[in-house]
């Protein structure tokens, strides 16, 4: 007699996972935050063209309006040129939120997939790549990013690839790292001895639970592609001007910011709101997607 | 004749508050342990022994625990009315706990005689080379060579590392052990040593010793009385001859009737129907009463009272009544 | 006689590491019949749980033969083996971390069917996992819960019906009970019992609870330092411990009663290492009989009473 241990029949309602996720998510005002925030900028960057023209308003110069402090007309002011600081920053997350999302997927992608085969088969392929992953590391990143601009050429997609590969062997070591803690875990060995293979093993019982650092990973390593695609513009490697880009825009009003300082903080600001509000749907996914935490 | 009691707990209540409920981790606790003897507190997983040991310590983490209401009496002064600096001075001196893990209860960065010297200079007034003296002292008191006092944790097996965490706990002789699973993490065949060996020193410093235990075979090989305790409640208490011998709560009746029988391999186990109640919801009544093959309208409704059946051993169950606790018969024809 | 389903030959287990080479498992042998239990008994670092991953090939042996329903299974190739998977399960001792916390009961239970195509049409694997949920006793309305909503007894069961879902003959049980309080322990035992008599399974319990294994066991084998010391049938081998160790180990157990107590042999000493052991008997520095021969020949297993083997050179004649 071995009976059952609970009286009750019912089946529990069904939630999917996705769902579960999603019921989550809506209690953590932060990530919310963080949510409402990222679509908002992105549907901003997509239908930036209904709200400010390329060629007249963001582009154009328009000297009598130089350097206007914020004001009804001109809510962000105007820069050197008489552009529309506003105009400016919202073509500007375009290329921002292009570059960098692009740079760490494909970041993430590659260092994800090299990083899983090496933690999970360890021996001599961990080796080979770790090794590899090594020396990118050694070599400094924006000079890296750089070398592969100065090579290819200044473009956005060039700028993408360089700012990914530099990231690729962070994602690598990360991964692998989670992969090794996961590996040697008795439901990994439970999930073999039920006959399953090493890809079933990887994507479902070894990647599904090292997400909680990856996800915080991406959302910081998005932040530094913006700041990094500042930089590389700056050097002149990146977005060529006049074309807008926040991290342009904040280098360019470095120079008059004893008497304009609205030109550089709003970038800035700009930029450290983007950083925050994905720092804070990271934090927030990644509680989500753990059903243990309530 | 009086009594004198090294440890007095009396109607000890501790929740642990978390935002969404309120867990009931020790509900009114009794417990006396006299002088000089060994108490095992037998209960499973969740019944609030660890809460109970740490209480006793003033280590109770708050937040979330917070002791509601009690008072634990120890050599005749109330822990609960002490103050931090009072705590401390106690703790290791007058009362210390070994807890049930070994590998994790030790700094892995200080050699094992530092360890052990550290607790001797915070109770007592004396030089460091005094200290490391005492260390391989009490290194060698608890069977490992003084000379070893020098290596670090790693270097140690379990069983001797628990040794080593004995010898701490016993380095200022404290009036009272409190012994948390000490033995649970090893062998068998080590297990045998490390209990030896603490009965050893209990009878030389005559230290009074709780057992917080889940195996009863420990407790009939160390103790003296044994607590019972279900859902943070002593459910029946005696000398061992009374609980072991004269079992009559069913709840214990239920944990012996559990365990394999050595005699006769064939006999199927009687395992207790049911899981422990979520100490967040506990019954009005008996806490027993959902897993309870005896159990009653009454025993959901009214805690049931304290039955002595003799001056040691008592029983809180609604089976008995002041004139059949004398007769086991109620569980024995089951 | 029954069929043997199960026979090991000479089975070895080596990992090699920084200070030399660990015999985990060293040269065991044993054959276990169609619908019993043997019971492996050690302590930690005996070798007892790495015996029954290698018989699985969870590890891969260094040496050896595992012959199953007359099956090599050393021979087999990678898919051959996730097929035999079907045959031969285990159930992991640690209830907590043997279940992916991101899977509800049901797809626990349901992975392995599904991974061997067992049942292929989803409906019909949905009533096959509750079906599996009724046999070992969990309620319909757990189907969508989470592993950490779940007490230790009740994830061991998800443990159970997920061996139990391919249809095995034989069970690895890697102390599947060890990790319980005894009332949930008495309620799982039970529950294997059962599933034994009415599925006609055969089992390899390992534990290191000796009560246990008397209770559970046909057969019982005494594992020391990758050894296998002493194997005979459960109460025979409680009766007349006949190997100094096994002698030792059966003292050692606290027994929960004041009466009909038992004589401690305390043993000195604690467990040597595995790591590059000598040619001699490797229980002889703690053995309170060792002779100077302990500690130069290496005993074999022999029998000495029919069904009884011991592996010691005191009691050789």
């Amino acid at each position: 007699m071995n009976g059952t241990v609970d009286t009750n029949k019912e089946v529990q309602k069904k939630n999917s996972l996705a769902w579960d996720t999603w019921k989550r998510l809506l209690k953590n005002k932060g990530a919310m935050f963080g949510l409402v925030f990222m679509v908002g900028l992105v549907l901003m960057a997509i239908f930036a063209d209904f709200l400010y023209d390329y060629d007249t308003q963001v582009i154009a110069q328009n000297i009598q309006d130089r350097l206007i402090h914020p004001c009804m007309a001109h809510p962000f002011g105007t820069d050197e040129f008489g552009r529309d600081l506003l105009a400016r920053i919202v073509h500007g997350s375009r290329m921002s939120l292009v570059v960098s999302f692009t740079s760490v997927a494909i970041s993430l992608a590659v260092g994800g997939v090299l990083g899983a085969i090496s933690g999970y088969f360890g021996g001599m392929i961990d080796d080979i790549i770790m090794r590899i992953t090594d020396i990118l590391l050694a070599i400094p990143m924006t000079l890296f990013a750089i070398v592969i601009v100065a090579a290819l050429g200044p473009n956005t997609q060039n700028l993408a690839l360089a700012l990914a590969a530099s990231s690729i062997p962070i994602f690598a070591r990360l991964v692998r790292g989670s992969v090794i803690t996961v590996r040697d875990v008795e439901y990994v060995e439970a999930a073999r001895a039920i006959g399953a293979n090493h890809f079933t093993i990887i994507t479902k019982h070894i990647l599904p639970n090292c997400m909680a650092p990856i996800i915080v990973q991406v959302t910081l390593r998005i932040a530094t592609a913006i700041y990094n695609t500042a930089a590389l513009s700056f050097l002149g490697m990146g977005v060529q001007a006049p074309a807008p880009e926040w991290g342009g825009l904040l280098a360019a009003g470095r120079s008059l910011i004893r008497d304009h300082s609205y030109l550089s903080v709003i970038p800035g600001l700009a930029i450290m709101l983007t950083v925050l509000a994905l720092n804070l749907l990271g934090d927030g996914l990644r509680d989500a997607l753990d059903p243990r935490l309530k | 004749m009086e009594k004198e009691y090294a440890l007095n707990i009396e109607d000890l209540k501790v929740v642990y508050k978390t935002q969404h409920s309120v867990v009931h981790a020790v509900n009114s606790l009794d417990l006396k342990l006299e002088k000089g003897k060994a108490l095992g507190l037998v209960g499973e997983t969740g019944a609030g022994k660890t809460t109970t040991g740490l209480a006793v310590l003033g280590l109770v983490p708050n937040p979330p625990g917070i002791v509601e209401r009690g008072s634990i009496f120890l050599n005749g002064r109330d822990v609960l009315k002490m103050n931090k600096k009072e705590l401390r001075k106690i703790r290791g001196k007058e009362v210390s706990m070994i807890f049930q893990d070994p590998m994790t209860s030790l700094n892995p960065v200080l050699t094992v005689e530092e360890q052990i010297s550290e607790v001797i200079r915070t109770h007592n007034k004396v030089n460091r080379k005094e200290a490391l003296e005492k260390a391989r002292q009490m290194l060698e008191m608890v069977g490992i060579p003084g000379e070893r006092g020098s290596e670090y944790p790693h270097q140690f097996s379990g069983g001797m590392k628990q040794r080593v965490v004995i010898a701490i706990a016993l380095a200022c002789q404290p009036d009272v052990l409190i012994a948390d699973e000490p033995t649970t993490a090893l062998d068998v065949t080590i297990q045998a040593q490390v209990l030896e060996m603490m009965k050893a020193l209990k009878e030389k410093y005559n230290t009074s010793m709780v057992m917080i235990t889940h195996d009863l075979g420990i407790v009939a090989e160390i103790c003296d009385e044994v607590s019972v305790m279900y859902a943070g409640h002593v459910v029946e208490h005696g000398t061992l001859e009374d609980i072991f011998d004269n079992t009559r709560h069913p709840y214990t009746r239920g944990l012996f009737d559990s365990l394999p029988n050595m005699e006769d391999r064939s006999q199927r186990l009687k395992p207790i129907k049911g899981l422990m109640p979520d100490p967040s919801n506990l019954p009005e009544g008996c806490a027993f009463c959902t897993r309870c093959a005896y159990a009653t309208e009454q025993c959901e409704k009214v805690k049931p009272p304290r039955f002595w059946r003799n001056d040691t051993h008592y029983v809180e169950c609604h089976l008995y009544s002041e004139n059949d606790i004398q007769k086991g018969e109620v569980l024995k024809n089951e | 006689m029954s069929k043997v389903l199960l026979e090991v030959e000479g089975l070895k287990k080596y990992f090699p590491t920084k200070k030399g080479i660990l015999h985990a498992v060293d040269d065991v042998s044993f054959t276990i019949e169609e619908g019993k239990t043997l019971g492996v008994v050690g302590e930690s670092g005996c070798g007892k749980s790495t015996t029954g991953r290698a018989i699985l090939r969870l590890l891969e042996p260094t040496a050896g033969r595992v012959t199953f329903d007359g099956v090599d299974v050393a021979g087999l190739n990678a898919e051959e083996l996730r097929k035999m998977r079907t045959k031969m399960q285990i159930i992991f001792q640690d209830p907590f971390s043997s279940l992916n916390p991101r899977m509800t009961v049901s797809q626990a239970i349901e992975e392995p069917i599904r991974l061997h195509g067992i049942i292929t049409d989803k409906k019909e694997r949905e009533e096959r996992v509750m079906e599996l949920m009724e046999t070992v006793g969990l309620a319909p309305r757990l189907y969508h819960a989470y592993p950490h909503e779940l007490d230790g007894g009740r994830r061991q069961r998800i443990g159970i019906a997920r061996a139990l879902a391919v249809n095995p003959k034989f069970i690895v049980c890697d102390e599947p009970v060890s990790a319980l309080d005894v009332s949930i322990q008495a309620q799982i035992l039970n529950l294997m019992e059962d599933l034994q008599d009415n599925l006609g399974l055969t089992y390899m319990f390992i534990t290191h609870d000796l009560s246990v294994v008397h209770h559970f066991s046909d057969d019982i084998a005494v594992m020391y330092l990758g050894k296998l010391i002493e194997k005979a049938p459960a109460d025979e081998l409680f009766a007349n411990p006949t190997h100094p160790y096994t002698e030792a180990l059966l003292s050692a157990i606290p027994i929960p009663s004041l009466h009909n107590r038992r004589e401690r042999i305390i043993m000195k000493g604690e467990i040597t290492s595995p790591i590059n052991p000598p040619k001699a008997c490797r229980f002889a520095n703690r053995c309170p009989y060792a002779t100077e021969r302990c500690f130069h020949v290496e005993p074999e297993l022999k029998e000495i009473r029919p069904g009884h083997f011991v592996s010691c050179l005191l009691r050789d004649h």
